[in-house]
């Protein structure tokens, strides 16, 4: 148990100084982008208007050092506060989170085809290594580790959206049912590299499972297959799957600002791309933060899932 | 686990008739042989095209393949094909630069690393450590899109992120060397830690940067070519396979290839290298059989 607050202790402490590492990066892109950071905000009206830039040089303190600027930035992000958006003038925390919900529906139903087909299909193949089953299953896991989102989006589309014409290939639809319907091909797309890598792991964990004494100890005592498969393998491979779940969280996030490209999808990870190439600042920096301390944060609770599932990592440090 | 008796392990399996022995898959062959294609198409550039890449024909506009143009043209009358073949060397030139640029620095921190070991290894694995707990493609988005400065700096952006594997991977592979004995003599012979890196330990582990160079490759191949698709890191009407991708979805209905295309060889290439380095990695690395 000693260990475990260790570990945590210690990965609280290397969490709260890369959250302050990449804020600061994250504060600093509104001096690194080309032009004044008042040209930044303002837009071509810094030139025209020096009313506007007086005052947007009031709000932001621009006229104060680099550090103190920081300082009070990142009292206001301490209280949610993310300033406004350049083209609205909404707050970021409202922007960010009008577009956020599209991107949650997005995420969830590809987090459900990772583990609802993934696991199931990985656990078979490697129970039945070398089968015709397996060999097609890690073909295609190649192809899908390999492949980036956004192509792979681009075939969905041709393939489902325009030759079969069997779902919508753009757009969000009205109405739940016809929101899943719409979100089909961009969750595929999204799920695609995940999949791959969680069938990858199961199968790879299935295998070193099924050569265990315990399996065949197992099979000795007459216990049914499905016992030994549930409560023997299914168990024992289980984390490293749950160690790859705070990598499909990195891989949704990143994968959505592509997938929501292709699609056409109004959601957070278009918002990034919108707002750089209208390079509305604040919004960037909000959307980075968050993005940021979500991957974070999601590899923090992976670990302690691991602890929790797998007492022989509380004592990988002591032995 | 090896120095166990074996016991048949697949009474739930269907008997496997894989053989132990390591065999040339065709997919392999075909890998290569896509790696090959591209590696020549890169060279070669535009001298192999049928047209001129840039060459534009407004009048002809999108069009689907005919015999006078492969894979028909695209919305601005450019043939798809060639524009398709002067981009494999965008495709290449960069992943490639990238690659050897992780090497060197990741290579070099690696083995300094896994050699000295202590403060200086405590050291470079935090870095190691902190870089990489960062979603690295998301970063690389907003770095290079708002920071701006074409594709030099989005290679120097993806060398930066790409290090903490680079070094994660020499540094296991040092520590197996620094246990051996010639490591002892050419520190008891008083040798610069320089001299004993890259004249005793680089020769003994090159075969895993090799086969990590080849992964750092793939992997800078699609993220470049994900920049591209969003805009980013290229010059607009370059022929890059991303930027063409983007450029061209819009008129699929009307050449289906000069969007499939593009697509086709992003996912071609990035497979085929994948599959060549995994290959290469599990032939020549000390890691074998870790996954």
């Amino acid at each position: 148990m000693k260990f475990t607050t260790v570990f945590i202790q210690r990965r609280l402490v290397a969490l709260a100084l890369l959250l302050l590492i990449v804020s600061f990066a994250v504060f600093s892109l509104l001096d690194l982008s080309p032009g004044s950071p008042e040209e930044a905000l303002l837009g071509p009206e810094a030139r025209t208007n020096p009313a506007s830039v007086e005052a947007i040089r009031e709000e932001y303190h621009l006229d104060q050092p680099l550090l103190r600027r920081y300082w009070n930035w990142l009292a206001d992000v301490a209280h949610l506060d993310l300033g406004r958006s350049t083209e609205s003038g909404e707050a970021v925390t409202h922007v960010i989170a009008q577009r956020l919900v599209l991107t949650t529906q997005l995420g969830l139903f590809a987090a459900a085809i990772v583990l609802l087909v993934g696991v199931p299909v990985g656990m078979l193949a490697g129970l039945r290594r070398g089968s015709s089953f397996d060999r097609v299953v890690t073909s295609a896991a190649i192809f899908l580790a390999s492949a980036p989102p956004f192509a792979v989006g681009i075939l969905l589309i041709l393939m489902f959206g325009v030759w079969l014409d069997w779902l919508p290939p753009f757009g969000v639809g009205d109405g739940a049912v016809d929101r899943l319907r719409h979100l089909v091909l961009p969750a595929l797309a999204l799920a695609s590299a995940a999949l791959a890598i969680v069938v990858r792991q199961t199968r790879a964990a299935a295998l070193g499972v099924i050569d265990q004494d315990y399996v065949l100890f197992a099979r000795a005592r007459g216990l049914s297959r499905r016992t030994i498969f549930l409560n023997y393998a299914f168990h024992n491979a289980a984390l490293p799957v749950v160690t790859t779940v705070g990598l499909l969280l990195v891989f949704s996030l990143s994968g959505a600002v592509f997938v929501e490209t292709v699609f056409g999808l109004p959601g957070v990870g278009s918002l990034l791309i919108e707002s750089i190439n209208s390079r509305n600042i604040p919004v960037v920096q909000g959307l980075t933060l968050l993005t940021a301390a979500i991957v974070v944060l999601g590899n923090l609770f992976t670990d302690l899932l691991a602890l929790a599932i797998d007492p022989r990592t509380r004592y990988a440090g002591t032995a | 686990m090896s120095d166990t008796p074996t016991i048949d392990p697949t009474f739930i399996a269907i008997p496997t008739r894989r053989s132990r022995r390591r065999r040339i898959s065709p997919l392999l062959i075909a890998c290569s042989g896509v790696l090959l294609f591209v590696a020549v198409c890169a060279v070669a550039g535009s001298a192999v095209a049928p047209h001129d890449p840039g060459a534009q024909d407004l009048a002809l506009g999108p069009a689907p393949a005919s015999a006078d143009h492969w894979l028909g043209t695209d919305g601005l009358g450019r043939d798809v094909f060639s524009r398709l073949i002067a981009g494999t060397r965008n495709a290449v030139v960069g992943p490639l630069l990238v690659a050897i640029g992780t090497v060197l620095i990741g290579t070099t921190l690696g083995m300094l690393a896994g050699l000295r070991g202590g403060r200086v290894d405590s050291l470079i694995c935090r870095f190691a450590d902190l870089v990489y707990a960062l979603p690295a493609l998301l970063m690389v988005v907003v770095i290079v899109g708002m920071v701006g400065g074409g594709s030099l700096i989005a290679w120097a952006v993806f060398i930066f992120f790409s290090i903490p594997t680079e070094i994660r991977l020499t540094r296991s592979a040092t520590l197996r060397q620094s246990k051996l004995a010639y490591l002892d003599a050419a520190r008891t012979l008083g040798l610069s830690t320089p001299r004993i890196l890259f004249r005793h330990v680089l020769p003994n582990i090159l075969p895993t940067v090799v086969a990590t160079g080849m992964l750092d490759f793939v992997g800078a191949l699609v993220g470049l070519s994900s920049l591209a698709f969003l805009g980013l890191g290229v010059a607009p009407g370059t022929a890059d396979w991303g930027l063409m991708l983007a450029e061209e979805r819009s008129i699929m209905d009307l050449n289906v290839w000069a969007a499939l295309g593009p697509a086709l060889m992003i996912i071609l290439t990035a497979v085929s290298g994948t599959v060549v380095g995994d290959w290469l990695y599990d032939r020549l690395s000390q890691d074998r059989g870790r996954a």
